[in-house]
């Protein structure tokens, strides 16, 4: 007899906006505070204090525009925010100061979230989409220099690039970039050559969200219709349909797998949280809690497994944070 | 008659003479029958014969000229043959060249395609007729680009000079179509213009397929003009005349093989190209199953409340029309609810949509497509119907009012009539088990939700009325019985009717039903024919009937055929609904003057549809006299 699907373990009010993105900052030593970044609709990013669950700080730094991707680079003092503004900021939030560092004019007027990655201590790189169409730039954190920009080829029509992934097998390895695009496809980029490695067809509708297991060389993307696709990275660096899982209803926003590659999180349109196994994609529950669409998912990345949490993010103003098969 | 041939020197004048009063007195068939083949034959090969051949019909006086060519070209098996037997007679005889390029192109349609192909083809064999080719088809062009021609020949007619014109087509080579490429454009615009501007969908199918041809063969490479339509056996048999076949077979067949090679040639619009691969789903290896499943530790949590998402309609009436007119942009999933709901929640619900009936009509009428939701006009219309039918006397008060208003489109104006049509037939049928179910037997089932075709409707309709009146026994009790309901419709009909008929010769700023709007013009009579048809035994029918009769008389001589081809229907929806007596007690002497109108129609309209409706009238007419006579006094 299955159990019911659990309540969340607690629910964060207080941003009066849609919530678009959420961030965990948890791994730091005993006397450090757990907290969570949010960015909303109005353009603030809100500290959560996860001890509290109240807001420590609010941070404007986008003029009020809609703030749709925060990530820490390295540790809770150091925060990369992107907005509507067409800007992504960089933040200096140790020992209290909340004043932004540097930010990168994108000239991006999408809703396509960067992605980053630590090649060498100190040194990032960056994916963002970039002013033009159909194109992907890679800056160097923090030097902001461009590393390249990847084009598709002209007649390809792709359209624009809708969510994007950095990742190298280990440390001195290549970086590569995987992008789903608005015509439903999946492209594995060269960074370094800047050129396509292999493409594949996804989805029939735009790729709304992507997240991708180098271990296993297994990723899996969702989009606005009601299939989620499963591929993998072959060893010719070829992009395969591994296999498909029908929704009941249509419409992910954000895909997250945790960090144990254990289990992933969907964030739907249908106003629920989808928990599914990651080995075999078997549905593992259905969190149903929000009353509107759910932006966003994300793990917490608790060095203690017992208190891994997961939260999510909706149009309903609500953040809910639940702990789901943290004892595994 | 066997020719025999001479070895020397001969005149053969004399029999070109007997050829020419041969044919002249109608014998082509019997003489050309065998002199065709043997010339046939002798002239594959032999010049001489061949040169024979042409001094033969060169020879033929000019008074019976035309009857011998004419029979030529009917009976040769091709037109490399034509070519061989007439060689260049059209360039050097002028009557020849009359008939060939202007008489049997322009003033006679009655030829089969064959026939066409074979003149056509002959035209093009030689460089020194070629440049007639090109001639005909120029004065085939004008023709088929000139507004009056469109409106006022026969469809035979432009079907027969449309076949002309793709054949000529296929037959010019690129050199020729650069030459004439500007002319080719022109009259290409401006007859599309004209045929688009029809009221009779074949007329319209027949302008886009030729403009689609003549676009592909001026605009070698980049996008072409590609129309939508229905394709049928029509379209399919125009468009293989695009490609000739070599002059091998004796019978051309055009269609199955040629029109698949046409439909290849026709170049769409070059879709994206690389699509990249997609690979097939490996499946999962099986070695993953014999290893320990960690999965297997998680237990998956009870997901039976995992549901589709349905977002619930309003459920009361009120609560619709607050969503339907509600500005509010963020609840379009409501809105597509309530719109997919609308047409159920007021039929169960007659009270409450009486008390609003005429904003509910109001909002409907004006309801535009907010998202993109399947099947959307329809589910208005039926909406639109059901509330016609809860409350006929305002709603149709309202609607009959806003089809004269300024400011509607023309495609609301004939929603308007579509609607009133279709409630009208849902209140004059009887229910069965509390559905409408039209037993097909009795009555054909009128389809009015896309511009149709009215008139087939029409034959398929007055002929089974006239069928189930004319028959005299009894067809004995193997069809259930209906259940009998008290006529809905009797009591709104003339609500319905009246108003209709009232403004239209009352033009409005932007509605002119006597001029520019003939479509609506020629709706609006179909319209005013079905409920005339649908008003029988209904008390307002005989008052129905004048006012028809006095409508229709004013407007017989439109310039339409579709408005025409409409006052015939309605014809005949008076004759068939009014009961006889009425008829002869109120409307005698209209009745006689439109009877010498009708057999007008009959004998000269150059519209088919209209003679055979006015046949078909005039034969009801009879039916009635009969009857008339038939009842002992």
């Amino acid at each position: 007899m299955a159990l019911p699907p659990p309540d969340p373990q607690f629910v964060l009010r207080g941003t009066s906006a849609a919530v678009h993105t959420l961030h965990f900052s948890c791994g730091g030593p005993e006397p450090d505070i757990p907290l969570l970044f949010s960015g909303s609709e109005n353009g603030f990013i809100h500290v959560w204090n996860l001890k509290t669950h109240r807001v420590d700080t609010a941070l404007d730094g986008h003029g009020r525009k809609s703030v749709y991707c925060v990530e820490t680079m390295g540790g809770k003092d150091r925060l990369l925010s992107q907005g509507r503004d067409q800007r992504i900021c960089l933040w200096d939030l140790a020992e209290g100061r909340t004043s932004v560092t540097d930010s990168v004019f994108t000239e991006h007027v999408g809703f396509c979230r960067c992605s980053l990655l630590k090649v060498a201590q100190g040194r990032w790189l960056m994916a963002m989409a970039a002013r033009s169409l159909e194109e992907v730039q890679i800056l160097e954190l923090p030097s902001k220099t461009s590393v390249c920009t990847l084009k598709p080829e002209v007649g390809a029509k792709l359209g624009m690039p809708m969510c994007l992934k950095l990742w190298q097998l280990s440390c001195d390895s290549q970086p590569v970039l995987l992008a789903g695009y608005e015509d439903g496809s999946v492209v594995l980029w060269n960074v370094s050559m800047g050129k396509v490695l292999s493409q594949l067809i996804c989805h029939q509708e735009p790729v709304m969200s992507l997240d991708f297991d180098a271990e296993k060389a297994k990723g899996i993307s969702g989009s606005s219709e009601k299939v989620l696709s499963i591929w993998s990275v072959n060893e010719q660096q070829n992009l395969q349909v591994y296999k498909t899982h029908e929704l009941v209803n249509a419409g992910i926003s954000d895909i997250t797998i945790r960090a144990d590659k254990k289990i992933l999180a969907t964030a739907g349109w249908d106003h629920r949280i989808r928990i599914f196994g990651w080995k075999k994609l078997k549905p593992l529950a259905v969190l149903d809690y929000h009353t509107a669409t759910v932006h966003c998912v994300s793990f917490s990345d608790h060095s203690n497994p017992r208190e891994r949490l997961l939260a999510a993010g909706s149009k309903d103003q609500r953040i809910s944070v639940w702990s789901i098969y943290a004892q595994t | 008659v066997c020719f025999i041939p001479g070895g020397s020197d001969c005149s053969i004048s004399f029999v070109s003479h007997v050829l020419g009063k041969v044919c002249v007195h109608g014998r082509q068939k019997e003489i050309l029958g065998v002199l065709v083949p043997h010339l046939t034959d002798l002239t594959k090969s032999d010049c001489v014969w061949q040169r024979i051949c042409w001094r033969l019909v060169e020879c033929v006086p000019d008074r019976w000229m035309e009857a011998v060519v004419l029979g030529f070209v009917q009976g040769a098996p091709g037109a490399d043959v034509l070519s061989r037997l007439l060689g260049n007679l059209v360039v050097k005889n002028k009557k020849a060249q009359f008939v060939v390029t202007q008489k049997m192109l322009l003033l006679q349609y009655g030829h089969t395609t064959a026939v066409l192909q074979n003149l056509l083809g002959y035209l093009s064999l030689d460089s020194l007729r070629r440049t007639l080719l090109l001639r005909v088809l120029q004065e085939l062009l004008e023709t088929w680009s000139s507004s009056s021609a469109v409106k006022h020949s026969p469809a035979e007619q432009q079907l027969y000079i449309s076949k002309a014109i793709l054949i000529c087509l296929s037959h010019l080579k690129e050199p020729e179509i650069e030459s004439c490429r500007q002319e080719l454009l022109t009259s290409m615009m401006e007859g599309v213009k004209c045929h688009l501007d029809s009221s009779l969908p074949q007329l319209r199918r027949l302008g886009m397929v030729v403009a689609e041809s003549i676009s592909l063969k001026i605009n070698t490479e980049g996008p072409v003009l590609k129309f939508e339509y229905e394709e049928d056996d029509e379209t399919r048999e125009l468009k293989s005349l695009l490609v000739q076949t070599p002059p091998l077979c004796v019978v051309p067949s055009f269609l199955d093989d040629e029109s698949e090679k046409a439909d290849a040639a026709l170049p769409l619009v070059p879709e994206s190209n690389e699509k990249p691969h997609t690979a097939a789903p490996m499946m999962p290896d099986e070695e993953l199953d014999a290893e320990l499943d960690s999965d297997d530790d998680l237990t998956p949590y009870d997901m039976s409340e995992d549901k589709e998402l349905k977002i619930k309609a309003p459920v009361y009436i009120r609560d619709c029309i607050e969503v339907l007119t509600g500005s509010r942009s963020e609840d379009v999933d409501k809105w597509e609810a309530t719109v997919k709901a609308l047409e159920g929640l007021v039929r169960k619900n007659p009270a409450a949509t009486r008390e609003v009936s005429v904003e509910l009509a109001k909002i409907l009428l004006h309801l535009e497509e907010k998202t993109c939701i399947e099947g959307f006009v329809e589910l208005r219309q039926r909406a639109q119907v059901a509330v016609l039918t809860i409350d006929p006397i305002p709603v149709a008060k309202y609607l009959t009012s806003q089809f004269y208003s300024l400011n509607y489109s023309l495609r609301q104006r004939m929603d308007i009539l579509d609607v009133l049509v279709l409630a009208a037939q849902e209140l004059s049928c009887p229910k069965f088990h509390g559905k409408t179910k039209h037993s097909g037997a009795q009555k054909p089932c009128i389809q009015l939700l896309r511009g149709s075709d009215s008139s087939k409707d029409w034959r398929r309709i007055v002929d089974e009325r006239i069928k189930s009146k004319t028959r005299r026994f009894d067809m004995g009790q193997s069809h259930v019985e209906l259940a009998s309901r008290p006529n809905e419709f009797n009591s709104v009909a003339g609500h319905f009717f009246f108003p209709l008929i009232q403004h239209f010769d009352r033009p409005l700023t932007t509605f002119d039903l006597l001029g520019e709007d003939h479509l609506v013009l020629g709706r609006l009579v179909h319209t005013l024919a079905i409920l005339m048809y649908l008003a029988v035994n209904t008390m307002a029918v005989a008052a129905m009937g004048k006012a028809l009769l006095e409508f229709v008389w004013a407007l017989r001589f439109h310039t339409d055929s579709y408005v025409r081809q409409g006052l015939l229907s309605c014809i005949s929806s008076l004759l068939l609904s009014v009961p006889t007596e009425r008829i002869l007690a109120d409307m005698t002497e209209e009745l006689l003057e439109t009877q010498s109108w009708l057999g007008d129609v009959m004998e000269k309209d150059p519209d088919g549809d209209c003679r055979r409706l006015a046949l078909q009238n005039l034969l009801l007419m009879e039916n009635l006299k009969k009857k008339l006579e038939a009842i002992p006094s």
